[in-house]
């Protein structure tokens, strides 16, 4: 009895000991589920969301505090893949916070610019070079669309440019089934 | 010695109705030189060339007119002499029909070809002989376009065993490189040699199909000619589609290439008979490649084998061809693997090996789709061993994790699937679908971690730059702290009690006692060691000035 006793709790200690020391050892740094989140949201960083970045809206759906439809570019697929990451339901997006738009990028007037700088703060993701007093522009394909630097620009020479398709990002489409008439209707 | 090399089936593959007798009952034609070229700058695998000329250039036959943008391209050249008009996005031969950057070339008839050293490749380094391939535009002429110059490399840890030269030209209707190797074969073989030289294989292994008898022959006769050790010409059984690479490999030296490996890693490479011509000509001969045999066939009065310079309108092939009145669609590729043609003002890339008229009874259009019966017809045709009915049913219903585990990157496109199955499923469109749907997710992908990176880079920085300031702030105040406790150290004597308690006033009072002294040190510096007469000046314009003082003061002129 008392052997049995002394086994148990000798094999609680040295059992709890490993585990102590394995979660010391192997501590995750940071929430993966917040970064597994943040891995389908766009990137874009534009704030739609009601949140100062993507990540800020990954780390609210992580706890809970927001609906997983609420990023405009990541659109109906970005909420698709939520969804199954999450085991939520699929909600069309929140149209309040904006709707699904084909990927633009900001175009400065470069005639126009003051060289305020003020643009240049407003980028989260550093894709405009320039310096005060002197003309500004935009690295394309840098440029995520977010829209943040159009309203700081004094002298409105910021614009929102759609992306033309080309010959190395054509998709072929999806094929189609076309419907051919059997008959001629006739006119009744 | 063929009958004693031991030969290898690929699995799977058709064997439709090769048609190819019609287009080499005549020999290579060449055509006249076009109103205009239009040469696109991105015409292989790999970054697009940066344009070299701007218009109103003069360019000669050869000359570089667009360089390689890295290591995985290849420039383009000048098809003839003439001059630049317009450096601009013109309609591509893609299925797309979008525009592409691209040079337009008004010939000025002389046709003079721009002077060129000799380059002595057997004495170049490899990585020389390399660099110079990419700067004469060599790419893979049997479709792909993938530059040459990345090929001609051996693995690093397998040394070359085999180098398969690719004359096996299994689709229907294409005979280009059948007529090449009956005309050119002793090109051929050189640039194989050549080939030979750079990556020291210890055996060159010719694969032509056993429907090309002329090519076999001129192809044997031309390598007993050049006495080349180790070289072969192999005949192999015609089923398609043993012209692809793997298939290829796979029949000659019975290596089926695995799932995410390369040729090379088992020490063998694969080029086309076209390539293996290229190279000679660049080498040897001095002649980037500016031009390619094209078949045109199909419901055409003449078919034939044209050698048309890069950069030609595809609508002068038809009419040289004679494209007969009830054609209603242009196929670019065969009948197995092309595309459709959106517009003919697109010119001839290097990857435009055929050109197909077709009609309503030459092609009739496919009859309705009906669902997938689920027979296996398609997996058993597979020459990439894989599940053609899965692969649809994933790329159907959009769920392309599911389509990539089942090795969709591993399809070829080759048709085969599409060719047996009885349900008339066009399944290579959805496979095509699927790919291109992917490739965009993956450039999204790309973009949005680069955008990730550069957000958090920004925000660190905005961290640094606040603590930065704050530390900056900090150490000023302490500085500023520890002199006025010096100064109050030394006048402490007068009124200790009161400057201890308020250290606070006591900085502001240093800080006064500072400026003060600044502003009295700042005397205008310009008014000593005066002369005499300037010192007159200076006194009577100080009277003047009192004078008008008291003017003001007074509101009356005095007397003069
Ligand atoms: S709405 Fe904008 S900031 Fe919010 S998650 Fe989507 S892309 Fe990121
Ligand atoms: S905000 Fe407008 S004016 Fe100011 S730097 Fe940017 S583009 Fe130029
Ligand atoms: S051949 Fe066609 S019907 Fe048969 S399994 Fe394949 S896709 Fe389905
Ligand atoms: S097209 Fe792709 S899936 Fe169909 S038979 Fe060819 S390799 Fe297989």
């Amino acid at each position: 009895m008392l052997t049995a006793l002394i086994v148990m709790a000798v094999l609680g200690l040295v059992l709890g000991a490993a585990l102590g020391f394995a979660s010391v050892k192997f501590k995750v740094e940071g929430d993966p589920l917040v970064e597994k989140i943040d891995a389908i949201l766009p990137q874009t960083q534009c704030g739609q969301c009601g949140f100062p970045g993507c990540k800020p809206y990954a780390t609210a759906i992580a706890k809970g505090e927001a609906e997983i439809n609420q990023c405009p570019p990541g659109g109906d697929e970005g909420i698709r893949k939520l969804a199954d990451l999450l085991g939520r339901e699929y909600k069309p997006l929140n149209s309040e916070h904006g709707s699904e738009k084909p990927k633009a990028v900001a175009l400065i007037d470069e005639n126009v610019c003051i060289g305020c700088t003020l643009c240049l703060q407003a980028c989260p993701v550093d894709a405009i070079i320039g310096a005060a007093k002197q003309m500004h522009t935009v690295v394309v394909p840098l440029c995520t669309g977010c829209e943040l630097c159009v309203a700081p620009c004094p002298v409105d020479c910021i614009s929102m440019e759609v992306l033309p398709e080309n010959v190395e990002t054509w998709k072929w489409k999806y094929p189609v089934f076309r419907l051919q008439p059997t008959t001629e209707r006739k006119a009744a | 010695m063929n009958a004693l090399r031991k030969l290898f089936g690929f699995h799977g593959g058709v064997k439709p109705a090769p048609n190819k007798d019609l287009s080499t009952r005549e020999p290579i034609a060449q055509i006249a030189l076009p109103e205009r070229f239009v040469v696109p700058l991105h015409q292989s695998v790999g970054g697009t060339p940066r344009p070299l000329v701007a218009p109103g250039a003069q360019v000669q036959k050869g000359q570089r007119i667009g360089a390689a943008d890295g290591n995985v391209s290849a420039a383009v050249h000048a098809p003839t002499s003439g001059t630049v008009l317009a450096v601009e996005p013109r309609i591509m031969a893609h299925p797309s029909g979008l525009a592409g950057p691209a040079v337009v070339i008004a010939p000025d008839g002389l046709d003079t070809a721009c002077e060129r050293d000799p380059f002595l490749w057997r004495s170049a380094k490899p990585d020389e002989v390399r660099d110079f391939l990419r700067d004469a535009g060599v790419v893979g002429l049997g479709g792909a376009v993938f530059p040459s110059h990345l090929k001609l490399r051996a693995g690093r840890e397998h040394p070359m065993q085999t180098l398969v030269i690719n004359g096996a030209e299994c689709e229907p209707f294409i005979t280009c490189d059948d007529m090449l190797m009956r005309e050119r074969a002793t090109g051929i073989v050189r640039g194989a040699a050549i080939m030979g030289e750079l990556m020291q294989p210890r055996e060159v292994l010719i694969g032509i199909e056993d429907n090309k008898p002329q090519a076999v022959a001129a192809m044997r006769a031309a390598v007993q000619a050049a006495g080349v050790r180790g070289m072969e010409v192999v005949v192999v059984p015609t089923r398609y589609p043993a012209g692809g690479a793997k298939q290829l490999i796979r029949v000659l030296t019975g290596i089926e290439v695995p799932h995410g490996t390369r040729s090379t890693d088992f020490g063998v490479q694969c080029f086309n008979t076209g390539t293996a011509y290229a190279i000679w000509q660049a080498l040897e001969q001095g002649m980037p490649l500016i031009s390619r045999i094209v078949t045109v066939a199909g419901n055409v009065a003449r078919p034939r084998n044209f050698e048309v310079r890069i950069g030609t309108p595809l609508a002068q092939l038809f009419e040289a061809a004679q494209a007969l009145p009830d054609t209603e669609r242009y196929i670019m590729g065969g009948p197995m693997m092309g595309f459709r043609l959106p517009d003919l003002a697109a010119p001839v890339q290097k990857a435009t090996n055929c050109l197909l008229a077709g009609s309503p009874a030459l092609f009739p259009p496919p009859p309705p789709e009906m669902p997938c019966i689920r027979c296996g017809d398609c997996a058993k045709v597979c020459p990439a061993d894989l599940q053609p009915f899965e692969l649809y049913w994933f790329a159907r219903a959009h769920n392309y994790g599911k389509a990539q585990e089942y090795s969709l990157f591993d399809c070829i496109e080759c048709g085969c699937c599409s060719y047996v199955c009885p349900s008339r499923i066009p399944l290579v469109d959805y496979y095509r679908y699927a790919k291109s749907e992917i490739w965009a997710r993956e450039r999204d992908k790309a973009s949005a971690d680069g955008a990730r990176t550069r957000y958090e880079a920004r925000l660190a920085r905005a961290e640094r730059d606040k603590l930065e300031k704050a530390a900056k702030l900090a150490a000023k105040t302490a500085a500023g702290r520890q002199k006025a406790e010096q100064a109050m150290a030394g006048g402490a004597a007068a009124a200790p009690g009161e400057a201890a308690a308020d250290p606070k006033k006591a900085l502001i009072e240093a800080a006064m006692e500072r400026a003060r002294a600044q502003r009295e040190a700042a005397q205008p510096k310009n008014v000593e060691g005066l002369s005499a007469a300037q010192q007159a000046e200076i006194s009577k314009a100080e009277a003047r000035r009192e004078l008008a003082r008291q003017m003001a003061d007074n509101k009356e002129v005095p007397p003069e």
